[in-house]
């Protein structure tokens, strides 16, 4: 593969700008570039196939010194891989095969391939803002040298030449950033408090464990920006004080996983993390740690736990790791979206990003759209958006004619909201008054074929599997929930049972000790406020609207045999 | 697993229990974290890495390696659901129950196989051809419901194409049988 790499030592704004002047100037003398989406989604529709396919052709043709093509990140209309895209024509290609390549290289100078269009004026990608994922895959996530030619690292020394650690904190507090991972803290009073205990040594992990069924935007994330994740830590790091970092990626992210590694490697050895970080005081060095599939990782001194090399339990808070976390220090953790918001932050100014959003949830957030609707894939709005925005413009609505029921939000600790409160507004605190949650961001549409006694059971079934036993109220109250939820959908439960489940959800929610036991409830709690009548269709006439658990119109209750006795 | 674990007891740290290759991979990983008790989880992937899984002996290897009490070692093990204590199949059959695939139908491909080849979740065939696993959620949700075949992960999958996958690895090894001279 044609790439051009660096070999110097990064010391200076000056050495920076000079790398990347060279680095563009290199990229403009290809008159054409073409980037092929190489995210977990298209690579499993065999784009590197495709990508190799088209550096084949180019070669052949013998235009290698006109045409670039490089690997590129995620574009986010998922359902239309695997993607190529043109930037200078601004097209867009979508399931293109090793086959078009002729066609799209053809095309380069001239008329498009109109068959493999993909819309990118319309709405999926018009009502977007995207802050995290500016770069709209076009750029090569495994090149500094594209990376620092985009931009990057500028953030990180602007931040150590011109602002003091405390100026970088108040950055962070002026711009209202609040927590990606789904509570919604407000960062910069995490970083303050990190900030100002006094220790020896102090870490930054990122959490990446992103277990939330039905979310990959930290995946997408990782995968496409590694470098932008680790800047966002490396100016955390100088802001608290910490000289170590971790990343603790989840073992089902291969790719995220290698992505991090090499970025951690190739920004060591051109002296973007390590010692003396620009020739300036900051050292930093960052480690990566796998998770091995355990949700409750998730939460943070779970993950603590499990880098110490320990089973990942939850400890009760306080202490928090803001002031007693990895080997009893300081630590600030925070999640991979959120050390992603920190260059822009820095780049364009506190200012700048509190514009975005509402009074209370600034920024933008990614979500994970999924389930029963046109468009799956990732997208970026700034927060306030309205779910009918997001689902019906955004998403395109429910495909094959059916009739939208729910969107599930917050993995299992969220709740199903109905279409009545459709017009809501995506912000913490809204999401909280609905009975669900920000969470990472999965966003999961549900059409009139899925059975909400089903999906409640579902999750159950998840947080009960994946309790870690530590504490009784999450580790009996799960599993007994599930229990009755599975008699509810064999039409084996009573009224008397749904408001002894009831009362059972308020017990977990309010006396488990970590985030997984207290967000565990909440997907029965929700069905039942909004969708009492499918529970009373399964106790009372034990029939299953949506047909999930016996055909629509059978008895769900389990037929009797007549010989048995 | 006594009997086995005094007699692994007696290993020096550096020495590995078999001049099996793959050890020294083990060793090499503990290494970079200076056997460290907090490379535990690290070392137990290295492990699964190049043996597929974990048995008693690689257990008390670790242990006693990195200082760790057995019990600890294992406690661990089986507490990450990515460890597995016990050998897999040939190939490797993972489908996603995140709940993007469950709604689009991922039961519906458990089933299947199931029905097809009797075979439950967690298990492997008689003829150790393929394991089939279920994953908590691969964030391949753009393309539900999900699944990894030996390690290449495929998307919008229907039970007719699962099982055609499956098909092709039996026939592989049917098709291998016949060649072998035995």
């Amino acid at each position: 593969m044609i790439d051009r790499k660096i070999t110097q030592q990064i010391s200076s704004a000056e050495d920076l700008a000079k790398v990347a002047a060279e680095q563009l100037e290199w990229q403009a003398q290809y008159q054409h570039r073409v980037f092929v989406c190489m995210g977990t989604a298209c690579q499993s529709v065999q784009s590197g196939a495709v990508l190799a396919a088209l550096q084949t052709e180019i070669k052949n043709k013998g235009r290698e010194n006109e045409c670039l093509v490089s690997p590129g990140g995620c574009q986010g209309n998922c359902a239309s891989a695997p993607l190529v895209s043109v930037p200078e024509q601004d097209l867009l290609y979508q399931t293109v095969q090793p086959a078009d390549v002729e066609e799209i290289v053809d095309a380069l100078a001239g008329k498009p391939v109109s068959r493999l269009l993909c819309d990118n004026k319309g709405d999926f990608f018009s009502k977007q803002n995207r802050v995290v994922t500016n770069h709209r895959g076009l750029l090569n996530p495994e090149s500094i040298e594209d990376y620092i030619a985009a931009g990057g690292f500028r953030a990180l020394l602007k931040a150590l030449a011109e602002f003091s650690p405390d100026n970088v904190v108040q950055e962070l507090q002026k711009s209202g950033l609040r927590g990606r991972g789904g509570a919604g803290y407000p960062t910069g009073l995490k970083w303050s408090t990190v900030a100002k205990a006094r220790a020896e040594q102090k870490y930054v992990i990122c959490n990446a464990d992103e277990g939330d069924p039905g979310a990959f935007m930290n995946r997408s994330v990782l995968e496409d920006y590694p470098f932008r994740v680790l800047e966002g830590m490396a100016i955390a790091a100088y802001a608290v004080g910490a000289s170590k970092g971790y990343v603790y990626v989840r073992a089902e992210y291969p790719l995220a996983v290698e992505r991090v590694t090499k970025a951690i490697r190739s920004a060591e050895k051109h002296g973007l993390l390590g010692n003396k970080i620009g020739s300036m005081s900051l050292d930093f060095h960052v480690e990566i740690r796998l998770g091995a599939g355990a949700f409750v990782c998730g939460e943070e001194t779970a993950l603590i736990s499990s880098i110490e090399g320990g089973k990942g339990l939850p400890c009760p808070r306080p202490p928090y790791p803001a002031e007693s976390g990895l080997w009893g220090m300081p630590t600030l953790i925070n999640n991979v979206e959120t050390f992603a918001n920190v260059v822009p932050i820095i780049t364009n100014g506190a200012e700048w990003y509190a514009t975005i959003g509402t009074p209370r949830s600034k920024g933008t957030k990614t979500f994970a759209l999924s389930g029963r609707i046109i468009n799956t894939g990732l997208v970026e709005v700034p927060l306030g958006t309205s779910l009918r925005q997001m689902i019906f413009d955004i998403g395109g609505g429910v495909p094959d004619g059916h009739k939208f029921k729910a969107v599930q939000t917050g993995g299992p600790a969220g709740g199903c909201i109905p279409e009545e409160h459709l017009d809501a507004t995506i912000d913490y605190e809204t999401l909280m008054e609905l009975g669900s949650f920000m969470g990472s961001g999965g966003m999961i549409v549900m059409d009139d074929s899925s059975c909400m006694v089903d999906v409640a059971k579902f999750f159950m079934q998840f947080c009960a599997a994946e309790s870690c036993g530590k504490c009784v109220p999450c580790r009996v109250g799960t599993a007994h929930m599930h229990d009755m939820l599975d008699r509810i959908t064999k039409g084996e439960g009573t009224m008397e049972e749904l408001g002894q489940l009831e009362s059972l959800c308020d017990v977990v929610k309010f006396t488990s000790l970590c985030g997984l036991g207290q967000g565990a409830p909440n997907p029965v709690l929700s069905t039942l406020r909004f969708f009492k009548s499918e529970y009373l269709a399964h106790i009372v006439e034990h029939t299953c609207p949506a047909g999930v658990c016996a055909p629509i119109g059978q008895d769900i209750r389990r037929p009797t045999c007549a010989l048995s006795p | 697993m006594s009997v086995k674990t005094r007699a692994i007891r007696k290993i020096d740290a550096v020495k590995v229990p078999s001049d099996d290759k793959r050890w020294l991979i083990v060793a090499a990983a503990m290494r970079k974290h200076g056997s460290a008790q907090s490379a535990l989880i690290e070392t137990l992937h290295s492990v699964q890495s190049s043996f597929g899984y974990l048995d008693d002996i690689a257990l008390a290897f670790v242990a006693h390696s990195l200082r760790i009490p057995l019990s600890k070692v294992y406690g661990v093990a089986t507490f990450y659901s990515h460890f597995r204590l016990k050998p897999q199949g040939k190939h490797n059959c993972v489908i996603c129950m995140g709940t993007a695939c469950y709604i689009k139908g991922s039961v519906k491909l458990l089933q299947k196989v199931d029905q097809k080849y009797g075979l439950k979740v967690g298990n492997t065939t008689s003829d150790n051809q393929f394991s089939l696993l279920e994953a908590r959620c691969l964030g391949a949700c753009g393309i539900a419901p999900a699944g990894i075949f030996d390690g290449r992960v495929l998307g919008n999958l229907s039970p007719a194409l699962v099982e055609s996958q499956l098909d092709s690895w039996l026939k592989e090894s049917t098709a291998n049988e016949t060649k072998s001279p035995s």
